[in-house]
């Protein structure tokens, strides 16, 4: 498989991360290395085999439909300066 | 004294319960210096607990000395996974495990070094700012990760001890094998990952690491159940399981000589009988299907790590965009870095049925090879580790994937969520070789009467 630093310059981007030109250089052989040794996972024959998404069957969980506590508002702004009025204050969006 | 001892004579008042956190504490201190096993050390929390405690002593842990690895939260006391970008965040609450622990009288010591986010298999990839743990039998060597501050302090106490800590691939194993102690990890969802700061959700197992497989038993008996916080933790408990069968796994035969010697070695002397069997799908595919699955699992994980709401703080002057890219570039380490790369790539259109989805679906064959095999065996046993702790420095020359491949061993009981104990079965050079035996879902009862079998011998 094929991994340019193009594609490797798109996944940082979707993943929000600004790679440095010595990161792309350091980062694209690993990848590949990786991508490559793993990729024998793609021939396996897997017709009628379910994926796994838990280790063990989970079944559907539900709590009571009752009020419990939860946390206060202090407590939810207890660990940051960015906040005004019961809201985090974010960057701008637009 | 271990800490069954030490919890008996605490609840007789025959321990003073204050003097001896404030001896701990002094001794963590020095240790620290040298060893970096903590990424912070707790001392206000531990003394008042010691002193409330003292009124009345009571609990299944009274005053026992519990360290805590630095991904699971404790109130008020600096929690980071080892990353930048949690530095300074204290959390408004506790784990379950660590609240259920507090109820039977722990004492909280500190928060354990491991490697960023649990992003290793040597503790060498700890985050930005953070020091890298010493192996307490040789300094210049690894703990292993990567809870491995968790399994430095386990062995480096001369006190009661045991550590909280937590393994997705493999992270309890390999230090507790490189460190010459006891570590188990239990069944996926038999311990709350309430309160765990995730890397990968559906590996992730916060379990135990002691000197012993009995302390590691007691402790596993308090924080294991059911909680309502956590939708995937199980109803059901784990049961007292018979050791009548074991096997030997053939492919994990294939690793260091004096290793594969000293394990073979161990199990002759103690008269245990064993068959060599097969798995070869386990053998195979467990480290590709682990690593796609999670990094996968982490690259989702990690979004909610911005640069606001906690931790790291930075200016809101750029874009929401900007800003996120830059804390996360600016705070994540390297290794960090490329897992997240490889699980966004894996869950990328156009790749995600070739790797990702792929992946799930080997998880559910090499599932059913471990349950096939348990249909015969009580127990799978094999090396922990391919090698002895190596050191820090060698660790810094080996590519990614071949660090990744260290992990061969620990990988595929952790994607099954099979329960496994790691013990010491002997020295080659002066080093601990950790041995592991696997057993089938809730059967850990089997796993803790092994270990103490072995260790009464």
């Amino acid at each position: 498989m094929i991994i340019t630093k193009e594609t490797l310059q798109k996944v940082a981007k979707n993943a929000r991360l600004n790679l440095t030109e010595k990161e792309l250089e350091e980062f694209l052989p690993q990848i590949k290395d990786v991508i490559n040794a793993f990729s024998e996972i793609s021939r396996i024959e897997t017709k009628d085999i379910e994926p796994s998404i838990q280790p063990i069957p989970l079944e559907g969980v539900m709590r009571d439909d009752k009020p419990s506590k939860s946390l206060t508002e202090d407590e939810i702004f207890a660990n940051t300066r960015l906040k005004k009025d019961g809201y985090f204050k974010g960057p701008r969006v637009l | 004294m271990n800490a069954i001892e030490f919890v008996e004579k605490a609840r007789k008042k025959e321990i003073d319960i204050v003097e001896h956190t404030h001896k701990v504490l002094e001794k963590l201190e020095k240790i620290n210096r040298e060893f970096h096993y903590f990424n912070t050390i707790s001392a206000e929390l531990a003394i008042q607990q010691a002193e409330k405690l003292a009124k009345s002593p009571k609990g299944k842990l009274c005053g026992l000395p519990v360290s805590v690895k630095d991904c699971i939260c404790v109130k008020g006391v600096e929690t980071t996974a080892g990353s930048k970008i949690l530095k300074g965040y204290k959390p408004v609450f506790n784990a379950t495990a660590v609240e259920n622990a507090i109820n039977e009288g722990a004492i909280i010591i500190g928060k354990t070094s491991q490697d960023e986010f649990g992003f290793g298999s040597f503790n060498t990839n700890t985050g930005i700012d953070f020091e890298i743990p010493k192996n307490p039998f040789d300094a210049s060597r690894v703990c292993g990760g990567s809870s491995g501050g968790s399994a430095g302090i386990t062995q480096a106490a001369d006190f009661p001890h045991i550590s909280i800590a937590e393994s997705t691939g493999g992270s309890i194993a390999c230090p507790a094998s490189f460190c010459g102690i006891v570590g188990i990890t239990p069944t996926y969802g038999l311990v709350s990952r309430y309160g765990l700061i995730d890397y990968a959700s559906s590996l992730d197992k916060i379990g135990v690491m002691a000197k012993t497989a009995d302390e590691c038993r007691m402790m596993i008996d308090v924080i294991k159940g059911n909680d309502a916080n956590d939708s995937t933790s199980l109803k059901e408990d784990y049961k007292e399981g018979n050791v009548a069968n074991i096997a030997v796994l053939k492919e994990a035969l294939d690793v260091d000589e004096t290793v594969k010697k000293t394990i073979l070695s161990c199990l002759e002397k103690n008269g245990i009988e064993y068959d060599i069997i097969s798995l070869p799908l386990a053998a195979k595919y467990s480290n590709p299907a682990y690593y796609l699955i999670a990094t996968s699992e982490a690259s989702t994980n990690l979004a909610k790590f911005c640069g606001f709401k906690y931790g790291a703080e930075f200016s809101l002057d750029d874009s929401f965009n900007a800003l996120f890219s830059n804390a996360r570039s600016a705070c994540f380490g390297k290794e960090a870095k490329r897992r997240i790369l490889l699980g966004t790539f894996a869950r990328m259109a156009g790749f995600r049925e070739a790797f990702y989805l792929k992946a799930l679906k080997a998880r559910t064959m090499i599932i059913r090879e471990y349950k096939e095999a348990f249909k015969h065996y009580d127990l799978l046993v094999c090396p922990t580790m391919p090698i002895t702790s190596p050191k820090i420095d060698e660790i810094s020359r080996l590519s990614p994937l071949k660090s990744y491949m260290m992990d061969v061993l620990t990988v595929g009981p952790n994607l099954a969520g099979l329960p496994h104990l790691s013990i010491t079965a002997g020295f080659s050079n002066r080093l601990p070789v950790g041995m592991m035996a696997i057993a089938d879902h809730l059967n850990e009862g089997a796993l803790f009467s092994f270990g103490s079998g072995i260790e009464q011998a």
